[in-house]
């Protein structure tokens, strides 16, 4: 579905990518996993093209992503939906409108159509009654299932999520997880990933990547990560508090 | 593509590199402004389409009614100032009757259109590079562009639209409210009756002065609005980077005021 083949980035003299490949197959959850600055947000920012690589190919099916311009570049990029870091709603539309967005610019819809459309995606992400707030007046885990429906509402194939729990308390964030788990099942959309919350990577993830200073150290399922033998994987595990028989009890840790 | 890649340049090595790397990032600026320019008016065509309309509306109360109370406020006094001044010079010689054409003409082709666009770029156009600015950081404009919705329809249009049509309205009101502001003058401190003050002023100005200065305040609008927008899109490094922007904007917009005013100015009248 998704092939990043050797893909390398500089910015400047600072090579963020170096020779990234993985393939993403139809239907799974594909968890990208790194320290701050590994180049994580990079590699999804080449997959929808908000990034070009200096070297290597992004195909998206058949399509080569990476060298696509106006009018095809469109096409492929309307088969993918992006929940961004901060969810990037628009500032001065409320919910309703915000989620109506691609629906009103891009469809020929009634208005009585994007309005069941709107009601039926923010009803799937467990959001109603509040059509007419702006994002201003909602909370982190509020906005960002505003920018999961607005993300679902055009039915993509594929869904990118940019740090879905950031800055959101565990329940929040366990209850992101569960949208993007049934998001999955329900729709069989494809997803990719990128997180730091190991929690997370673990529950949601059909594989989980490590990326490491730019290059890709390990892609396994969620059971085989938590034991990998790599030095950095194994310290990336141990400062979230987990190891190969699950999560440390910090009170036993810090008595032993 | 309006989101830009993250630019690292290696420091430049002498003088020279670093006037030569000047010039040449301001002339790619500059295209790109024009592109973004060019796409703007070609977008133009969905003006009156209804995913635009309420929002072209909606900019043009922003340019228009939200700005006419300090083009009111600028404008009378521009014109009792050029009236006090020019009055009290003409009275030395008897002449101080031609207040009249002095203020209209000077209204017209020069103050007018000059006045009202350097208030439109401080207000107006630093609210777009401020506003764009945030939404290029917080990657509104990205998430736009992955949505496949032009940013440049769907944000530079309406504004242009509305400056296009705002700015010259603007600022034959602001003439016309800076004549009143001389008569004002001429009645309570030259002694120039309001008759005369009309009859002198319609005498001798003409109708090249009204459209050269509709024409200045309507190329004005389309660079403020460029400007800003393009200023608004190339913003980085967070709340920084608006301030920036915001700062830039203005700048870009008072220079390119002045030395466009002074081109049209020598077209016209050579």
């Amino acid at each position: 579905m998704i092939r990043l083949e050797r893909v390398t980035k500089y910015f400047g003299e600072h090579k963020v990518l170096d020779a990234v490949s993985f393939a993403v197959e139809r239907g799974e959850t594909f968890v990208i996993v790194g320290f701050s600055g590994a180049g994580k947000s990079v590699t999804l920012k080449h997959i929808i093209r908000l990034l070009t690589p200096d070297l290597g190919k992004v195909y998206v099916g058949d399509a080569l992503i990476s060298a696509a311009r106006g009018a095809d570049l469109a096409r492929l990029r309307d088969r993918f939906g992006v929940l961004f870091q901060g969810a990037a709603l628009l500032q001065w539309l409320n919910v309703f409108d915000n989620v109506a967005l691609p629906l009103r610019e891009k469809t020929t819809l009634s208005d009585a159509e994007i309005e069941k459309r709107v009601a039926e995606k923010l009803s799937q992400v467990n959001l109603e009654g509040v059509y007419d707030a702006m994002p201003a007046e909602l909370s982190g885990g509020m906005r960002k299932r505003v920018g999961l429906a607005r993300a679902l509402v055009m039915n993509p194939e594929i869904i990118l999520y940019d740090e879905p729990t950031s800055g959101l308390d565990p329940v929040t964030s366990r209850a992101i997880d569960q949208l993007i788990d049934r998001m999955k099942v329900e729709l069989n959309v494809t997803s990719v990933v990128v997180t730091h919350d190991l929690f997370s990577a673990l529950a949601i993830g059909t594989r989980i990547a490590m990326i490491y200073d730019g290059r890709i150290l390990e892609i396994s399922r969620p059971g085989d990560f938590i034991r990998s033998q790599n030095e950095i994987v194994k310290q990336f595990l141990e400062a979230q508090y987990i190891t190969q028989r699950g999560v440390w009890e910090r009170a036993n840790h810090a008595t032993q | 593509m309006i989101t830009q890649e993250p630019e690292f340049l290696p420091p430049a090595l002498n003088l020279r590199g670093r006037l030569g790397r000047v010039v040449l990032l301001n002339c790619r600026n500059a295209g790109r402004a024009l592109l973004i320019l060019w796409e703007a008016l070609l977008s133009l065509r969905f003006i009156f389409s209804k995913r635009s309309r309420g929002t072209v509306l909606h900019q043009l109360y922003v340019t228009g009614i939200k700005s006419l109370g300090v083009i009111s406020v600028v404008a009378m006094f521009t014109g009792m100032i050029l009236a006090l001044q020019t009055g009290l010079e003409l009275r030395k010689f008897g002449q101080e009757v031609n207040i009249g054409a002095a203020v209209m003409i000077s209204m017209l082709r020069e103050m007018g259109p000059f006045m009202t666009a350097l208030i439109l770029a401080a207000s107006v156009g630093s609210a777009m590079a401020a506003e764009l600015g945030t939404m290029t950081v917080s990657e509104e404009i990205a998430a736009l562009e992955v949505m496949s919705i032009p940013p440049v329809r769907f944000l530079v249009m309406p504004r242009l639209a509305a400056m296009m049509v705002m700015t010259p309205i603007l600022t034959f009101y602001a003439c016309m409210l800076g004549v009143v502001g001389g008569a004002v003058v001429g009645l309570t401190q030259l002694g120039v009756s309001m008759p005369a003050y009309i009859d002198n002023a319609t005498r001798w100005a003409a109708n090249k002065d009204l459209y050269t200065g509709l024409f200045k305040a309507f190329v004005f609008g389309i660079m403020v609005t460029t400007i800003s927008c393009y200023q608004g899109f190339a913003t980085s490094e967070g709340a920084v980077g608006v301030g920036r922007a915001t700062r830039r904007s203005v700048i870009i917009s008072y220079l390119a005021i002045l030395v466009v005013g002074y081109i049209i100015t020598r077209l016209f009248y050579e």
